[in-house]
């Protein structure tokens, strides 16, 4: 019985990421809009999308190969299977276990690296240039993410999610090198979410655009596929902050039902107020020129870099 | 016995080599070799898998009355010999299937057939080789059979210079060795390995004998800056050696480093790992640099072994440094890594290499800036090809991930070292690590979209066929050993537990009782990695996603000309180039790595000159430390050609002045 109860627990995680991403996609859009004085899409617009995506014919370009129409599934997958990973409204998943944060984060590197490959299948100048900037992004942005985790790990002593909140929501305490991590991790979060002073996720015909060019040959079923896996990727990395660094209301290991539902209830507070502020963010700053990119994930992987040396020179930093 | 089935196998190497002396020019010839080379290499296999499975706890130990003669040729295989063997023969195993369809297409079989089982037999006896004189014998001998793969193609002037710079740093890399082995065994000339094992050293030696291995294996196996032979060597020789070349014997040189520093010189001093530690992570973050602006995929991959080599040397200066404070847990997490690394990387490195070779049957062409679109004609060896990027590029769920994943589980125990030089160190490496993994990602990402997306931009990729079966299967294969290792490690993990017992004293606790085959290196609140759930998650989610799309959404299709945001340009020229994908990294961290310099020549308005843009990049170690050296050897060489144009009567009196210094200073010698 318990057995069933934590399997439905971890497939209600897999549903509910589903399901919510492109609720805060949706948000962060009418938030923004309202920021800007206008009215804004609907909330459930990005559902609407998605389902019209998914009724519309695929145009394929002529020479696409095999790996263009067989990587959209496999980018959603990795996504996927990452955001179910990190605890959302319960800790301590029966499979919670089988990836750590080290993990999470290759495997959006995987996702990342299917991605920047079919930007460069159909052989166009603007795939190339999307896959060839996403890369120089991920190459700063990926030792940041890991240096922040490093921090992180050193001072939970665990590099387990649901052991690292469990830790947070016991021990935690305001810390330099967790001030130190948090700073670098929002920005790593702007960055790889493609979000405004990196990229533009509004923008189109533009030789700013880095996302966008990557999948601009992708129409119909296969662009929803994407579109889902972008949007999942935003709420893995909203909840991610959430868990390391806001892990109260996060139910325990084998947590009765109501403890689950106010996991829930905080949990989407959490989002909520996580997406406000970096829709804030990005409506009170412009755009960065391509070559800056580099000297603020730089910034990030400094801050993460100091936090683990801090750490390392004492534990009580 | 174990070692003398070894030895046997061996023997039959060479005499597959006399063999191929013989009939190398008959039809059919290459088939019998290689054939024949893949039986040996799983003999060998077979004995030395028993030997570290199931062995006796005492290694089996023979010598025989050849080479130095009041010593004899001391042969023992022992766990770590095992172990090695295990990654030589299954590399031979794979180049030499691979070689059964790929050694069709060599022009000089008689230049490769029989120098290619001579080298196989040199690596082999390096691994088993336990005294100073025989391990000396082996080297050199694995270092001139493979100089001659590299020449076998010597009318191309390219080759001939790898093939000098080669030689030069092996002589040199032998010589760092000789000292070290002259310094182990001191002046009474034990030579054998049990009784430098059993000696006691002076003070100084064992630091020194450390620093002369970083020389001697070092560059044998690529370490920064006694790299520079590697990508020049490795891709000049053909594909199959040159995946043995960088999958296997840099290996063989690693295994002389562990043999050496963790095996025969006692405990360590916690400084060692310093330079260890530091010489690695410059040598990952160097090596993937080069990769990423490289533009010989052949060289490129040469490049990415240079920065496998770091890593592997990070878990090994890791490993001593935990050794030498008493970590004995942690300092096995560390060496398994580095041994679990050394088994991952000759799988898909020998898996690009094959795939390279794969390329280069079908057009000719090394440089990827005229390859592209080759996944059209070629959609296996694509696949196969992808496979190894992604393991190479530390992705899950394939095997470069575990290794990286259990040296960063290493990487987080480090706080507790005492010293401050190690804590300062470490978390640098650290992040190394992790800025190589990303560029190693961004290299491979590169290099696969470059030469096999896209569309052909020459003629001859545009004319490939897909490559021979045989080829196929050996990239199959490896495939599926990278799969193997990525979802099920704790099984190998376990298998090389008497491999770090031994030089450690402990190992990782028992990882194949583990609930669901997961990997726990310390305890599962820490930090627990299961790659077969996380394969299996995928395929799974990926399976729902493409069922439920395609029963819920639209099926319709239509294929239509490419939209690039309308404005598509017919002539491939127009893509992305290898040297405008890579732009961006250089002018992130060539700047200060390579010197690198844009200036861009724009014409003004009304003047119909192109616009230029001008790169100039520089090889720092080249211009800093081998241009120097070589001017002043030349210099030397000059002045000292006097010497050769001297009558009889100055040469007489030369010798007669010679001979009274001599003895004169043996007069005065206290």
């Amino acid at each position: 019985m318990a057995l069933i109860l934590d399997l439905a627990a971890q497939g209600a995680q897999m549903l509910l990421v589903l399901a919510l991403a492109p609720l805060l996609l949706g948000f962060t859009r009418k938030v923004k809009a309202r920021l800007l004085m206008r009215q804004g899409p609907p909330l459930l617009q990005p559902y609407r999308d998605l389902l019209r995506l998914t009724r519309k014919e695929v145009v394929l370009a002529d020479n696409a190969s095999w790996l263009f129409r067989a990587a959209p599934y496999m980018i959603f997958a990795a996504t996927w299977v990452a955001a179910a990973l990190v605890p959302s409204f319960a800790a301590g998943l029966t499979f919670s276990w089988a990836a750590d944060v080290i993990a999470i984060i290759a495997l959006l590197g995987s996702a990342r690296m299917f991605l920047a490959l079919v930007g460069m299948d159909v052989g166009t100048s603007f795939g190339g240039l999307g896959a060839s900037r996403e890369m120089m992004f991920a190459s700063l942005a990926e030792p940041a993410m890991m240096m922040i985790v490093f921090t992180v790990a050193l001072v939970a002593g665990s590099t387990q999610l649901s052991t690292i909140a469990e830790f947070m929501l016991t021990h935690g305490s305001l810390r330099v090198s967790l001030g130190l991590a948090l700073a670098g991790l929002i920005i790593v979060t702007l960055a790889e979410n493609s979000r405004i002073p990196v990229d533009n996720p509004a923008t189109h015909l533009e030789l700013t655009m880095v996302h966008e060019a990557m999948v601009l040959e992708y129409s119909g079923r296969h662009l929803a596929v994407i579109e889902m896996a972008a949007a999942l990727k935003l709420l893995l990395y909203l909840s991610l902050i959430a868990c390391i660094f806001l892990p109260w209301g996060i139910a325990a290991p084998g947590a009765s039902p109501a403890a689950y539902a106010a996991g829930l209830v905080a949990y989407l507070a959490k989002l909520t107020a996580g997406a406000f502020l970096m829709v804030l963010f990005e409506t009170s700053i412009a755009k960065m020129r391509i070559f800056r990119v580099p000297e603020f994930l730089g910034a990030a992987l400094m801050l993460g870099l100091l936090g683990t040396l801090l750490l390392f020179v004492s534990r009580s930093f | 016995m174990a070692i003398a089935a070894v030895l046997w196998g061996v023997a039959a190497y060479f005499a597959l080599a006399v063999l191929a002396v013989a009939t190398s020019r008959a039809p059919g010839a290459s088939r019998l070799i290689y054939a024949g080379c893949i039986a040996v290499s799983l003999g060998i296999l077979g004995v030395a898998a028993g030997e570290l499975l199931g062995g006796p706890a005492v290694p089996s130990a023979i010598t025989l009355p050849v080479g130095l003669p009041w010593i004899g040729a001391h042969f023992r295989l022992d766990a770590l010999a095992a172990y090695f063997l295990i990654v030589v023969n299954l590399g031979a195993a794979g180049a030499s299937l691979y070689a059964l369809g790929y050694g069709q297409h060599e022009t000089a079989p008689e230049r490769v057939l029989p120098f290619y089982p001579a080298f196989l037999a040199g690596m082999n006896l390096v691994l088993v080789a336990a005294d100073a004189f025989s391990f000396l014998v082996a080297w050199e001998f694995m270092s001139l059979s493979s100089w001659a793969l590299v020449v076998s193609h010597h009318r191309e002037p390219e080759n001939t210079r790898a093939g000098t710079i080669y030689i030069l740093m092996a002589m040199f890399g032998t010589l760092a060795l000789l000292l070290a082995f002259g310094l182990l065994s001191g002046p009474t000339g034990a030579y054998a390995f049990d009784e430098i094992r059993g000696a006691r050293h002076a003070d100084w030696l064992p630091g020194l004998v450390l620093m002369l291995m970083l020389i001697g294996a070092g560059s044998k196996a690529g370490l920064a800056p006694l790299h520079v032979w590697l990508p020049l060597a490795h891709p000049a020789a053909p594909s199959h050696v040159s995946a043995l070349m960088s999958g296997v014997m840099t290996k063989v040189a690693i295994y002389g480093f562990i043999r050496i520093v963790f095996d025969l010189l006692g405990p360590p001093a916690w400084w060692w790992s310093i330079p260890v530690i530091g010489l690695g992570a410059a040598t990952a973050v160097l090596g993937v640099l080069y990769a990423t602006v490289e533009r010989d995929l052949k060289r490129l991959l040469a490049y990415s072994t240079v920065e496998n080599v770091g890593i592997i040397f990070v878990g090994l200066g890791l490993a001593l440094a935990f050794k030498a404070n008493g970590m004995a847990g942690a300092a096995a997490l560390a060496l398994t890594a580095a041994l679990l690394h050394v088994l991952n990387h000759s799988f898909f490195k020998s898996l690009l290499f094959f795939g390279s070779g794969a390329v280069l049957t079908a057009t000719g062409e090394r440089d990827i800036e005229r390859l592209g679109g080759l996944i059209h004609p070629m959609p296996q060896t694509a696949f196969l090809v992808l496979g190894g990027c992604l393991a190479i590029s530390a992705l899950p769920p394939l095997n470069g991930f575990v290794s990286e994943w259990l040296l960063f589980q290493a990487v987080l125990l480090s706080p507790n070292l005492p010293q401050w030089g190690l804590k300062l160190i470490v978390p640098a490496a650290g992040a190394m690590l992790a800025l190589g993994a990303a560029l190693s990602a961004a290299c491979f990402v590169r290099a696969f979209g470059i030469a096999f997306l896209g569309r052909p931009r020459s003629p001859q990729a545009a004319a490939a066929r897909e490559t021979d079966p045989v080829s196929r299967a050996a990239m199959g294969l490896l495939l599926a050993a990278c799969l193997a290792a990525g979802i099920l490690p704790g099984f190998i993990i376990d298998a090389m537990a008497p491999v770090v017992q031994a030089q450690i004293g402990a190992h990782m606790p028992e990882q194949s009782t583990n609930a669901w085959l997961s990997i726990v290196p310390i305890a599962e609140s820490r930090s627990s990695y299961n790659g077969l759930l996380v394969f299996l998650f995928i395929a799974l989610s990926a399976l729902v996603a493409a069922e439920a799309i395609h029963r819920l959404a639209s099926r319709a299709l239509r294929r239509a000309p490419a939209w690039d945001c309308g404005y598509p340009e017919p002539s491939p020229a127009a893509q992305y180039t290898a040297d405008s994908f890579s732009q961006p990294i250089r002018r992130v961290f060539g700047e200060f790595a390579f010197l690198a310099r844009e200036k861009v020549d724009m014409p003004p308005p009304g003047d119909a000159r192109p616009a230029r843009l001008h790169v100039s990049t520089h090889d720092l170690i080249w211009d800093g430390l081998y241009a120097p050296l070589a001017g002043a050897i030349q210099f030397a060489a000059n002045r000292l050609n006097v010497l050769q144009f001297m009558t009889i009567r100055q040469y007489l009196s030369l010798v007669f002045v010679a001979l009274v210094a001599l003895l004169f200073i043996i007069a005065i010698w206290p």
